[in-house]
């Protein structure tokens, strides 16, 4: 059985859009494990950021940055100095940004159950809950996902997003959020 | 000489080449071993076992440990593209490799002053930096799923997780991607893509599907794309037309797969002991293990 869903988006609600005419800037780190680790902090505090694919000039492979309201710059900033995650480049946003994948897709294979989100798969064992299986991607912390991650019940492992570096790894822990709503 | 590169999930691990062996389960590199897990393993693994088997020298591999901080890839960049013409490889397949631009354009570089260009497979995260470089067209093979090709077929998109319009794909939808994304000049003149259906295409036409036997828990098995690429090297280097190698390969994977009798749970491993089984029946029942001049398709 093959099923279908649009799930929330990738953010909270309050972060969803900005509305037209706000003033928007990008945090810019030099790896995409420095942008999620920048993203937990800045969310943990409240503040209302969201994760984007950067501008064509700023891209150079495997990329994200973090969208924020212009407004609280100096706030942002300031917390960020504090944790020691000080960004590489503090932008307005001027370009067209890419939005990140916000469907999932999912698929029962009977005592398994398969949720795919952008290019990654995960799998579990419903009568156990345990990860059986990760696919897809291509960015080399996959198979690392996969070898830490295999074998361990869902709601006891780390999240991809605490272990891996890369997009690949950010579009698994979209399917591995997916999943636990799923066996909640 | 068949090269293979790419990086296995061991942040220990240095620059690692050589030829590769493989036996029971393992493979072999040097002082080196590796368990046939997936990802680049699992690409070098069924390419050594269809060299093997067709009884074509051994692979050699260009290897080194990232966890995607990307270090390994660097370090595997910069060998290839330092000593890519001392090599002088016939057929490259680059793998699980973190996406950059500026190391990619090196090799690239490299790649394009070399005398004689040799055939040129791209998959996972070098195939994402290949797209994205402007340069799709210089390589002669990727072998996306659809996801994958639904990014190839989007021009602004330089990651899959970007892309969108592939979840409520149809197969008809399938074709459309393919035409899009070569007239876009963002695929090389051959295509694999692996799903449900596999295309085989050639200038953006697809020429052959493999549907049959359809083993639905392969597509939650991670590595079996990597099978598909492994084989499809071997098979180019060893003699084979590239729309043949794909045709076979996607035909071998399948078998393969039905012969593991998979769950949704099994993993890679499992098929690759299966792909000699597979190979040697098809291409006594199909193929009549026919091998053509690979100089022929090298130079068309």
């Amino acid at each position: 059985m093959k099923g279908e869903m649009k799930i929330r988006r990738l953010f909270s609600k309050g972060s969803e859009k900005y509305k037209e005419g706000d003033f928007r800037g990008l945090l810019v780190y030099p790896s995409t494990s420095d942008v999620i680790l920048a993203e937990k902090i800045l969310k943990g505090e409240g503040y209302k950021v969201r994760v984007v694919g950067p501008p064509p000039h700023l891209r150079t492979g495997c990329d994200l940055v973090i969208e924020f309201p212009l407004i609280e710059q100096l706030g942002i900033e300031r917390i960020l100095k504090e944790k020691g995650r000080i960004p590489l480049k503090v932008i307005p946003i001027s370009d067209e940004i890419l939005e990140p994948i916000d469907l999932c897709q999912k698929k029962d294979f009977g005592d398994y159950l398969m949720i795919r989100a952008a290019n990654m798969k995960l799998v579990i064992d419903k009568r156990t809950e345990q990860i059986v299986n990760i696919s897809g991607g291509g960015c080399p912390d996959v198979p690392y996902l996969a070898e830490m991650l295999i074998g361990r019940n869902l709601k006891e492992t780390p999240s991809p997003k605490d272990l891996g570096h890369t997009i690949c790894a950010y579009a698994l822990h979209i399917a591995y959020e997916e999943m636990l709503k799923e066996v909640d | 000489m068949l090269l293979l590169a790419g990086t296995i999930p061991d942040p220990g691990l240095p620059l690692t080449y050589g030829r590769v062996r493989i036996k029971d389960d393992r493979l072999f590199i040097g002082e080196r071993s590796f368990y046939l897990h997936r990802g680049t393993p699992s690409m070098i693994g069924t390419a050594t076992t269809v060299c093997q088997i067709i009884g074509t020298e051994e692979p050699y591999c260009v290897i080194a440990g990232d966890i995607g901080k990307g270090d390994g890839s660097k370090l595997v960049y910069n060998y290839l593209a330092e000593n890519i013409h001392t090599l002088k490889p016939t057929v490259c397949s680059f793998h699980y490799i973190m996406p950059d631009l500026m190391l990619h354009h090196k090799l690239f570089c490299a790649l394009k002053n070399i005398e004689a260009k040799p055939f040129l497979v791209a998959d996972a995260g070098y195939m994402y930096i290949a797209k994205m470089s402007g340069n799709a067209d210089f390589y002669d093979l990727f072998t996306p799923d659809i996801g994958e090709l639904a990014f190839l077929a989007d021009e602004n998109s330089p990651h899959p997780f970007y892309t969108r319009g592939f979840i409520f794909h149809r197969p008809d939808e399938v074709e459309d991607f393919i035409i899009r994304a070569y007239k876009t000049k963002n695929t090389p003149r051959f295509l694999l893509v692996k799903g449900f259906i596999d295309f085989i295409c050639e200038n953006g036409r697809v020429l052959k599907k493999v549907a049959e036997p359809n083993i639905e828990a392969l597509e939650c098995i991670g590595g079996t794309g990597d099978t598909i690429t492994g084989m499809v090297a071997a098979l180019i280097y060893a003699g084979y037309q590239p729309l043949d190698a794909c045709h076979i390969s996607a035909m071998v994977n399948r078998i393969a797969g039905s012969l593991a009798n998979p769950t949704p749970a099994t993993q890679v491993m499992e098929i690759i002991r299966h792909i000699s089984e597979a190979l040697k029946t098809l291409r006594k029942e199909h193929f009549n293990g026919r091998q053509e001049n690979t100089k022929t398709h090298r130079d068309g």
